[in-house]
C-alpha cells in the first residue's frame, strides 16, 4: 500500500506536467491548428533561460520570471510571427514540416550554445519527506503537483470566468463566427501562443530537477505530451489534463508492477485502445469535415 | 601559366591533407571517436579533454619522434551506428592509432573495423567482452569489469558485510556486462542478490525503480549505469528515503555526478578505478591542471584520455617508428612506471589481451567531493 502511494503521488507530480504540456499543445491546435511538434523542445529550453540567468548572478526566483518572459517572448510572440503565421497559409502540412525543423533547431542551438551535457537544476523547495500511512512522500513531489493543479486551475478560471477567456473560445469554435460578432480574432490566437510560452516555461521549471537540464529532453516531454493531448482528446483542454495525467501514472505504475523494461510501450498500448475505442479521445468531441 | 600554377599549389595542398600520416608535414594522425554528446557526452567529454591535454603537452615538447599529434575529434553522439560509420571514415585515411570510443556498446562495435584494418584502438569502454575477443588490435585505459567487478564484491562482503543485495544497472553493453559480473562475483561470495533491476540509458524518471529497491529491502545496493542517470537515480533515492548504503564502482563517485546530483550522493561508497584524488602526487597534479585548463573537476574518463596519449607515445617511442602492427605487439605485455614516462601518472600494466591493470582505490563521498579511503594493490595479470 505504502509503495503504491508513493508511486501514485510521484506519477500525478510527472503526469500533472505531461499534462501542463499538453494543453498548450491543445490551444494551439484549437485556435490555429497548429501542430507543435516542437512543443517538447520548448518544454527543454526555458530551463537554459533560467540556467543562464542564473549565471549572470540572478538568483533562481528571478532566473525564473526572465526565463517565463523570455519563453512568452521567443516561444510565444516570435514562435507565431516568425514562423507560424508565414506557414499556415500553405495549410498545416508545411507548418508541422516547419516545427519538426523548429525542434532540430533549437535542440541543436541549446547543445551548442550552452552544453551537451547535462547540468544540474535547482528544485523549488528543498527534498523533505512527509510520512503518510508508512509511505514516505516526498515535498517537491507535492510542490510540483500543486503548481501545476494551480496553472490549470487558473488557465480554467482564465477561460471560462473572463470575457477574455469566452472571446477566445468563440475563436477556437468558430473563428468566423467570432469575427462577425467582432471578436479580435487574431489577438486572441496571439494570446494562446503566449500563454502556451507561459505554460512550457512553468513546466520546464517544474521537470528539470528531476530530469536535469539537457538539450534532448524535449524528445522525451514531446512525446509524451503528444500522447496525452492524442488520449485525452486533442480537441479539449480537460482532455489534455486528463491525458497527461493517465499517463504519468499509468507509467510509473506499469514500471513497477508489471515490466521497467517495457515501459516505454505502456503508453503507446493504452494509445492504440483509446484509438479502437473512441477515436477522438477519452474527453474529446468527434469533428466532421466535409469537402 | 598563373592558373595552372594554382591548380598546382590546390592540388599540392589537397593531397598533403588527404595523406595526414605522412612524414614530410612532420604529423602523425590519431583521431579520436568520442562520445561528446547524447548519453555518454559527460564520459566522452572527459576522455577528450584528459586526450587534449596530453596532446598539448607532447606537441609543445616536440611531439613523438618529432611528429606533432594531429587528432581530429569525432562525435559519435553516443550511437554505435554513428560511431560505426565513423570508424570507417577515418580508417580511410590511414591513421596511426585511433582513440576511443568511450561506450562499450561503440567500442564492440567498432573493434571488428580496426581489428581488420590492424589499427590500435585505445578504448575507454569497461565491459568485459572487449577485451575476449582475442583481438591483438583493443588496449583498455581503465579496468574491464572482470577485474574491478571481484574488488567491489570483496568490499560488499568485508567492508559493507552485507548478506544480501539489490542491484539496479543500464540495459547496455556496458551495463550488462557489469550486471552479470557483478553478479557472478556476489554468488561467488555467498551474497543474495534480492533485486535485479535494468533500466534504459538515457532514462529519465527512476521513481518506480526506486520503489522496487526499497520493497527488496535488501542490506546494499550497487548501482552500475552511466553518469547522467546515476545522478538522476541518486536524486530520486534521497527524494524516496532510501536507508541502505548505495555502492557504486567509479562512475557513481564521479565528480560530475557528484554535481549533478546536487548534494543527493552524500555517503555514496564504492570502488575508483581511477581518480584525481587518490593519494598520488602525480595524479593530483594532474587533476589541478585539467581543472585551470578546463575550468571543472576531471573524472576518470579525464584521466583515461590522458594516460592513453602517454600510452601510446611511450610506446612508440619503444619501437621507434610509427608502425601499427608493431605498437600492437610492443604494447602487450608491457609495463610503464611514472620513471620510464611521467605521463602515464600511475605504473601500468597491459596483458596479452590488452587489459590494463594498476592500482586502484575505496571511494566515499563526503562534503561534496570524492574522497579515498583505501588503496587496492595491482593484481598482478601478466
Amino acid at each position: 500500500m505504502a509503495s503504491f502511494i508513493q508511486l501514485l503521488v510521484s506519477g500525478l507530480a510527472t503526469g500533472a506536467i505531461y499534462a501542463l504540456i499538453a494543453v498548450g499543445f491543445t490551444l494551439l491546435w484549437q485556435t490555429s491548428q497548429t501542430i507543435n511538434f516542437a512543443q517538447g523542445e520548448f518544454v527543454m529550453l526555458p530551463a537554459f533561460f533560467v540556467l543562464g540567468a542564473m549565471n549572470f548572478g540572478a538568483p533562481f526566483w528571478l532566473a525564473a520570471l526572465i526565463a517565463i518572459a523570455l519563453s512568452v517572448l521567443i516561444l510565444g510572440f516570435i514562435f507565431k510571427y516568425l514562423i507560424v503565421d508565414p506557414m499556415l497559409k500553405h495549410g498545416v502540412l508545411p507548418l508541422v514540416i516547419s516545427t519538426i525543423a523548429l525542434s532540430l533547431f533549437l535542440k541543436e542551438s541549446a547543445k551548442d550554445f550552452y552544453s551537451s551535457q547535462a547540468q544540474p537544476f535547482p528544485a523549488l523547495v528543498p527534498p523533505i519527506d512527509l510520512h503518510f500511512l508508512g509511505a514516505v512522500i516526498s515535498v517537491q513531489s507535492i510542490t510540483v503537483l500543486a503548481v501545476a493543479i494551480a496553472t490549470v486551475v487558473a488557465l480554467h478560471l482564465l477561460l471560462n470566468n473572463t470575457r477574455l477567456g469566452r472571446m477566445m473560445q468563440a475563436t477556437a469554435q468558430n473563428p468566423t463566427l467570432a469575427r462577425i460578432l467582432g471578436v479580435p480574432v487574431a489577438r486572441m490566437v496571439l494570446y494562446t501562443f503566449l500563454i502556451n510560452g507561459v505554460l512550457v516555461a512553468i513546466a520546464s521549471i517544474l521537470i528539470s530537477p528531476i530530469y536535469l537540464a539537457k538539450f534532448t529532453n524535449g524528445e522525451v516531454l514531446g512525446m509524451a505530451a503528444f500522447l496525452a493531448a492524442i488520449i485525452g482528446g486533442f480537441n479539449q483542454v480537460r482532455g489534455a489534463i486528463l491525458g497527461g495525467v493517465i499517463l504519468g501514472v499509468l507509467d510509473n505504475l506499469s514500471a513497477a508492477y508489471i515490466s521497467s523494461q517495457y515501459r516505454a510501450a505502456f503508453p503507446l498500448i493504452i494509445l492504440i485502445v483509446v484509438i479502437l475505442w473512441r477515436p477522438q479521445g477519452l474527453l474529446g468531441r468527434a469533428e466532421e469535415r466535409t469537402v | 601559366m598563373l592558373r595552372l600554377g594554382l591548380c598546382s599549389l590546390a592540388m599540392a595542398t589537397a593531397v598533403g591533407l588527404a595523406t595526414p600520416g605522412h612524414a614530410q608535414d612532420k604529423t602523425v594522425y590519431m583521431p579520436a571517436l568520442l562520445e561528446l554528446s547524447g548519453a555518454g557526452a559527460v564520459s566522452g567529454t572527459n576522455f577528450r579533454d584528459g586526450m587534449l591535454l596530453a596532446i598539448e603537452e607532447i606537441n609543445a615538447k616536440g611531439g613523438i619522434l618529432g611528429h606533432k599529434i594531429n587528432t581530429p575529434i569525432l562525435d559519435t553522439q553516443s550511437d554505435a551506428g554513428i560511431s560505426r560509420g565513423q570508424m570507417q571514415k577515418v580508417l580511410d585515411n590511414n591513421p596511426y592509432i585511433v582513440f576511443g570510443p568511450v561506450f562499450s556498446g561503440s567500442v564492440l562495435v567498432d573493434m571488428l573495423l580496426t581489428q581488420a584494418a590492424e589499427v590500435p584502438e585505445i578504448v575507454g569502454g569497461e565491459a568485459a567482452a572487449i577485451t575476449q575477443k582475442g583481438d591483438p588490435y583493443v588496449f583498455r585505459t581503465s579496468f574491464g569489469q572482470q577485474f574491478s567487478m571481484p574488488k567491489i564484491a570483496n568490499y560488499i562482503r568485508d567492508g559493507v558485510k552485507a548478506k544480501t543485495v539489490a542491484v539496479l544497472w543500464v540495459n547496455n553493453d556496458f551495463g550488462k556486462g557489469g550486471r552479470d559480473n557483478f553478479v557472478k562475483e556476489m554468488n561467488a561470495r555467498n551474497i543474495k542478490v534480492v533485486a535485479d533491476i535494468s533500466t534504459e540509458s538515457g532514462q529519465t524518471d527512476f521513481s518506480a525503480d526506486v520503489v522496487k529497491l526499497k520493497g527488496a529491502n535488501a542490506d546494499a545496493i550497487f548501482v552500475y549505469t552511466n553518469e547522467e542517470e546515476s545522478a538522476r537515480f541518486l536524486r530520486e533515492a534521497k527524494k524516496q528515503g532510501i536507508k541502505a548504503p548505495l555502492i557504486g564502482e567509479t562512475t557513481l563517485l564521479g565528480q560530475k555526478v557528484i554535481d549533478l546530483a546536487g548534494g543527493a550522493a552524500e555517503g555514496v561508497k564504492g570502488h575508483v578505478g581511477l581518480s584525481v584524488d587518490a593519494p598520488i602526487p602525480a595524479v593530483q597534479e594532474f587533476g589541478a591542471k585539467f581543472q585551470k585548463r578546463f575550468n571543472y573537476v576531471c573524472d576518470h574518463n579525464g584521466i583515461k584520455g590522458y594516460t592513453a596519449v602517454y600510452f601510446v607515445k611511450h610506446v612508440t617511442e619503444k619501437i621507434g617508428k610509427f608502425d601499427s602492427k608493431a605498437f600492437a605487439k610492443a604494447a602487450h605485455g608491457i609495463t610503464i612506471t611514472p620513471k620510464d614516462e611521467p605521463g602515464i601518472l600511475m605504473e601500468a600494466t597491459w596483458d596479452q589481451n590488452g587489459d590494463i591493470d594498476r592500482e586502484s582505490f575505496l571511494g566515499q563521498v563526503v562534503d561534496g567531493k570524492q574522497k579515498i579511503v583505501g588503496v587496492l594493490p595491482k593484481l598482478g595479470i601478466k
